[in-house]
């Protein structure tokens, strides 16, 4: 198991090389110079050729390709992203907190999203064809198809406009989170919903269940049996969800002004802040290898036959 | 004396209205073997798993099915539990599947033991292990704490028949038990079955496409063909001078193949256990 | 043929199968189907409520809603289902090289695959938004670049399952040629594979495309698209709610329409679910779920 750990951990790090390498080189397939951005960010009136030589060099921007990535992955490695370009401060003092606000939102909607995808899909399936599960099912249809931010915006209508329960935008308190957490939640539930429900009902076919039955066993404890079974294959996807909903409450975000990675996004986007975007891509895909790495280490340690059979 | 009679057994599934099982009777004797022998299809599980009144919600069935006297087929659920593993038990084909592949298989040989007997741990173990070691199964303490894709198809099935020692159940149904084994693991498997028999006279109902096995095993035969039992007697006679022109047709194969592969290896029987 | 007929004796899919028929023939010919031009401003009908003339009333520059939902289906289903196409094409032919031929151009395909597919969606179509600029077409190109790895890999793995089979074993003995195996044999058997895979991200890349629109990130005023329409409606969210209602539904109903046909798709293109249809209608198997939840990213 321990040697299963270091072989997938060091498996990860090729592929961490090769994502801050696209990331870097990605910036450079822009068809604007960096430069003539900063120039424009700081506000300089008249832009000369002179001044944009000038300033390359200030910056070392006229340096070759391959050795400003290593200078750059260098700083990386010392969570040095550089500057922002627009504002002047550190990436890091804009990207650490904003990704905080991102992971607190994105950790207690995936606790909602696992706990309701599994109670739903198990009743779902252990209903199987009845009203319940019908009606689950076409409730979750419906809402998956549903734009996030249109579900948002009307939320933010009925429960703070109209009722005036909730605050409509900000992270001032407990009760800001309730709203992005209920948008976020309904717009991933329902895949979620789908795969533990059809995990559990092929685990239901299984030999296993007709033997437990065979040998008398109680129906509790053969649904303990299905649902091991069935957890065991859902819980690295759900490991993955967390990656995943970090980087996609983007819509959410912007919607209700959270102060997070999503927000920060699209504001630099909008004002072609590379530096910015390049962490930002950046840290969510070490996120998603890392998250990648713990899921597969968490389903060999799940998965007898992964565990002892190398 | 009938242990178990099977009257007017219907078989369809609900949702397209097929009907599988038109309607069988039939019966085992106390302490014998009755071997159902048939193609695949041919509706012998469905009838297997209908007298455990096991067969998947969309499978209806309708008639009579009595044990030691009593209609299997009124009694509440909760009762018909009671009576599965205890008095009925079963032994499935794949033993690779029949067991909950994320956990050792001690651990459903203790939750059946514990809920039919309320057995504690170490007189699970031990009497688990005395059985175990009577079906030649090698260190039973540690074959209880493997997963079930470390052990074989032929030990699976052994294990299976160890449980039904201790569970000392009045009719033994098994499924197809040898289909997916080795010829040696067969061959063992087979003898186990015979032991497990002259153990504990109990009667047993023995389900298998090959007619070599069948032969060793069984005292009754019923011949399948698409849902309807086309012949039925003892297995000399079933063998020697059968009735039905299907039942020729699968001994006279048998008999083919089973010449041929003598020749083959040089009047060496090995498929003739 | 018989599984196109059961597809249609379900009325839903049918259902589905029109709204979505009728939409696309909507947005290729939207001039003969839109009442007005979608841009043609009239100040003085700011907000109006629905009439004869405009059925669904105006916006806040008087423009038809209705042309506009309807010269909206150009980029927010036609422009999304060419990025699903070309997505789709680049997977297939990958996918088949791969699947078919293995070896080195296998694992060199596979590992590339495994390095895009490592940025998650969403943070890759903003990187590349992010370098490119806003724009409807640069949404469009990420998603290109974001998706064939996905299909590359799923169709790879549907391709491979079907060069085992015994009678592409048998042609390859026989000596057809591997361009004539590939187009006789595999591409026939593995088309409602792709068709299946295909249909379940369209509607989520429907739905994606409209976010980032609604976020300003994609197609620029005065052009028309859904999620831009709720992007304008949005500014007036909390005094005339009832402008998000068109696009909004508009939206759900395309989407619902498309999903529930990929669901259809899949059951009646899958014999093993065909036979226990009552059972997995509108679920696909385990795998699949699996696949789709990977997908979300």
């Amino acid at each position: 198991m321990v040697s299963y750990i270091i072989k997938r951990s060091l498996l990860s790090i090729p592929l961490l090389v090769i994502i801050s390498f696209l990331t870097f080189g990605l910036n450079n397939l822009s068809p604007l110079d960096p430069v003539e951005v900063i120039l424009h960010a700081q506000g300089v009136p008249t832009i000369t050729d002179e001044l944009i030589v000038e300033t390359k060099a200030a910056l070392g921007m006229d340096r070759p390709f391959l050795i400003r990535y290593l200078n750059w992955f260098v700083s990386c490695l010392q969570l040095d992203f550089g500057n922002s370009y627009v504002t002047g401060k550190t990436v890091w003092s804009l990207l650490a907190p904003a990704f905080l606000n991102t992971l607190k939102l994105t950790l207690i909607s995936a606790a909602a999203i696992i706990a309701l995808s599994i109670g739903l899909g198990v009743i779902s399936a252990l209903r199987e064809g009845k009203m319940t599960d019908k009606s689950i099912r076409g409730v979750s249809f419906f809402l998956t198809s549903m734009p996030p931010y249109w579900l948002a915006a009307l939320m933010v209508w009925y429960f703070s406009v109209q009722l005036d329960l909730l605050p409509t935008s900000g992270m001032d308190s407990y009760e800001s989170y309730i709203l992005p957490v209920i948008v976020i939640t309904i717009s991933y539930t329902g895949i979620y919903f789908r795969m533990v429900r059809s995990s559990m009902l092929s685990n239901m076919n299984e030999d296993y269940v007709l033997y437990g039955r065979a040998s008398g066993l109680p129906e509790k404890k053969i649904t303990m049996h299905i649902l091991r079974n069935s957890l065991q294959v859902a819980i690295s996807v759900f490991c993955m969800a967390i990656p995943i909903i970090l980087g996609s409450t983007v819509v959410v975000e912007n919607i209700f002004a959270w102060p997070g990675l999503g927000t920060l996004s699209v504001k630099s986007i909008l004002s072609r802040d590379f530096p910015i975007i390049q962490a930002y891509v950046l840290v969510l895909a070490m996120a998603f290898v890392l998250f990648n790495t713990v899921s597969d280490i968490i389903n060999a340690a799940m998965n007898p036959k992964l565990r002892k059979g190398h | 004396m009938a242990i178990l009679e099977v009257a007017n057994l219907k078989i369809w599934d609900s949702q397209t209205g097929k009907v599988i099982v038109p309607g069988s009777s039939f019966h085992v004797k106390q302490g014998s073997c009755l071997a159902i022998v048939g193609e695949s299809g041919s509706g012998k599980s469905l009838t297997c798993r209908a007298i455990m009144r096991l067969n998947k919600t969309g499978i209806r069935q309708s008639g009579d099915i009595l044990f030691n006297g009593v209609n299997l087929t009124e009694l509440p659920e909760k009762d018909m539990r009671k009576r599965r593993g205890k008095q009925l038990c079963m032994i499935l084909q794949n033993g690779m599947r029949a067991f909950d592949p994320s956990c050792v298989v001690g651990v459903h040989l203790r939750e059946t033991l514990a809920c039919h007997f309320g057995w504690g741990r170490e007189e699970i173990t031990a009497k688990m292990k005395r059985a175990m070691e009577s079906v030649m199964l090698k260190d039973p303490i540690a074959v209880m704490n493997m997963y079930p894709h470390q052990l074989s198809g032929g030990m699976l099935q052994r294990i299976m028949i160890a449980l039904t020692l201790v569970l000392e159940p009045a009719i033994v149904i098994a499924d197809e038990p040898t289909t997916a084994l080795d010829t040696i693991s067969q061959f063992e498997v087979v003898e186990q079955f015979i032991q497990l028999r002259e153990k504990m006279g109990c009667s047993m109902i023995f389900i298998s496409h090959d007619l070599g096995i069948v032969r060793k095993i069984a005292d009754d035969v019923l011949v399948m063909k698409d849902g309807e039992i086309v012949d039925r007697g003892t297995s000399q006679i079933i063998f020697s001078e059968a009735a039905h022109e299907y039942t020729r047709y699968l001994v006279s194969s048998k008999q083919a193949l089973n010449d041929h592969f003598k020749r083959l290896m040089g009047g060496v029987s090995l498929v003739e256990r | 043929m018989k599984r196109l007929q059961f597809l249609l004796k379900d009325k839903l899919a049918a259902a589905s199968l029109s709204i979505l028929v009728v939409t696309i023939v909507a947005g290729i010919f939207a001039p003969l189907f839109a009442p007005h031009d979608p841009e043609e401003v009239h100040m003085e009908l700011r907000y109006a409520a629905s009439s004869w003339e405009y059925l669904l009333g105006n916006d806040h520059l008087g423009r038809c809603i209705l042309s506009r939902l309807i010269f909206g289906i150009r980029p927010s289903v036609l422009w999304v289902l060419a990025a699903l196409a070309v997505s789709v094409g680049i997977g297939a032919i990958l996918g088949f090289i791969a699947g078919y031929f293995r070896g080195l151009t296998d694992a060199v395909v596979m590992r590339i695959c495994d390095v895009m597919l490592s940025f998650p969606g969403y943070v890759m179509t903003l990187a590349v938004i992010g370098i490119l600029g806003v724009g409807l077409e640069n949404i469009l190109i990420a998603f290109v670049l974001m998706k064939w790895a996905w299909f590359t890999r799923i169709i790879r793995t549907s391709v491979m399952q079907y060069a085992e089979s015994d009678y592409v074993k048998f042609s390859k003995v026989l000596g057809v040629s591997d361009i004539k195996i590939i187009t006789k044999h595999m591409v026939p058997v593995s088309l409602p594979d792709i068709a299946v895979i295909a249909s379940s991200s369209f509607g989520s890349m429907i739905l994606q495309l409209s976010g980032f629109s609604f976020l300003g990130l994609g197609i620029q005023a005065p052009n028309a698209e859904w999620g831009m329409m709720l992007n304008e409606a949005r500014e007036v969210m909390f005094s005339k709610p009832e402008f998000m209602l068109a696009p909004g539904l508009t939206i759900i109903v395309v989407v619902s329409a498309i999903n529930f046909l990929s669901d259809a798709l899949q059951v009646a293109l899958d014999p093993k679910l065909l036979a226990s249809k009552y059972k997995l209608q509108g679920q696909g198997p385990a795998s699949t779920a699996r696949l789709q939840g990977k997908e979300v990213a």
